[in-house]
């Protein structure tokens, strides 16, 4: 499952981190996921409740998402418009010469931890 | 209850893949070995059309297949029973994809000496592995007849990241409503510079072409 592998990552990513800044327990840890990432927030949050428990670090922690909502740009009429709602053809103009912007994220914000460690 | 302090990260998790993916990218560059990344949905006909071509390209080019699978390993014994060629498995581990590690852990294992092009059989899906570079010099895809001519817009990021779209099982296309010169239109919607191959693997028809764009193609990356 997709989740899970992203999941690995994460965890592996945030262990980093932790050793960089000399943090021996992590409470939480904040995403932000975009509204067309593939990514199911909460398959996300179901598989770090079972890979994160089993890592002394992370045990009990929080996986927070903030959600990025997608952005596409309009080549033809400089504009920008709701992905998810109008797909690749721009809604003002009709072309199709369009990219994304944002909504795309799966990135690690921030974590957070417990100020005794 | 305890003070929370913030740690700002802001790193993308695909981060460190793009980094093992350029690193590997550039050994290969500089062992001559070309890795082609293969993708598509299960049961597209990647091993049938892997054996097809290899046969045709195996005289001109030294040859080698990695086929990742999340168990198996019939489609690495198929590949070598019918090509005879150097043919491994990956296990996946359950994943759905595979990354740049994991590919170079498959590199690791093969015998390189005088292999000019290795090729990746990724995991069958095509949404993951879309979004993670294995370090492959290009990548592939094949879209059978059976699912129908609207993948491009289905799949945006497949159809964008593949140099190459292998439309397969052409055989059966009268008893779909597939059309071909709509899939091409929708793949250059995604990617203007994608070139795309009919074929029939279970035939052979339209595998000359297929095997020459490989040859083609391992030759200009030699000489860049
Ligand atoms: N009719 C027809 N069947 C084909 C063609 N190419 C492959 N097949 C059949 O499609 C089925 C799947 O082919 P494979 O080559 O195993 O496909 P694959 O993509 O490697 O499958 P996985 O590794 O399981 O994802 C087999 O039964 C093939 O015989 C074709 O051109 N026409
Ligand atoms: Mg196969
Ligand atoms: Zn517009």
């Amino acid at each position: 499952m997709h989740e899970l592998g992203i999941v690995f990552y994460i965890i592996r990513d945030v262990k980093q981190a932790a050793a960089e800044h000399g943090v021996s327990k992590v409470s939480g840890v904040v995403m932000d996921i975009g509204e067309v990432s593939t990514i199911v927030p909460e398959y996300l949050t179901d598989c770090w409740r079972w890979a994160a428990d089993k890592e002394e670090l992370l045990k009990g922690s929080e996986l927070k998402i903030n959600i990025i909502p997608a952005v596409t740009y309009c080549d033809e009429c400089k504009s920008e418009y709701e992905t998810v709602r109008h797909g690749r053809k721009c809604p003002r103009c009709g072309s199709e010469r369009t990219w994304l912007l944002r909504g795309n994220e799966v990135e690690i914000k921030s974590i957070e931890v417990p100020e005794t460690y | 209850m305890d003070n929370i302090k913030v740690i700002e990260i802001k790193k993308s998790v695909f981060e460190d893949n793009e980094i093992d993916a350029e690193n590997l990218r550039k050994e290969l560059k500089a062992k001559g070995v070309y890795l082609l990344n293969l993708m598509s949905s299960p049961g597209a006909g990647k091993t049938t059309t892997l054996i097809r071509t290899i046969n045709l390209i195996k005289d001109k080019l030294r040859v080698a297949v990695m086929e990742a699978d999340i168990d198996s390993d019939v489609d690495a014994v198929k590949i070598k029973e019918a090509t005879g060629i150097q043919s491994i498995q990956l296990h996946t581990g359950g994943m759905c994809h595979l990354d740049a590690e994991m590919t170079r852990q498959g590199i690791d294992n093969l015998d390189l000496a005088g292999v000019d092009l290795v090729i990746l059989e990724n995991v069958g899906n095509l949404v993951c592995p879309a979004e993670f570079d294995t370090g492959a010099a290009r990548n592939a895809m094949i879209l059978s007849v059976p699912e129908g001519d609207d993948k491009p817009l289905k799949y945006p990021l497949m159809f964008s990241v593949c140099d190459l779209v292998v439309i397969n099982k052409i055989d059966v296309q009268p008893y779909f409503d597939f059309d071909i010169e709509k899939c091409k239109s929708y793949i250059k919607m995604r990617n203007p510079n994608a070139e795309v191959i009919p074929i029939c693997a279970k035939t052979g028809q339209g595998v000359e072409a297929l095997a020459e764009w490989l040859i083609r193609q391992v030759k200009l990356w030699k000489n860049q």
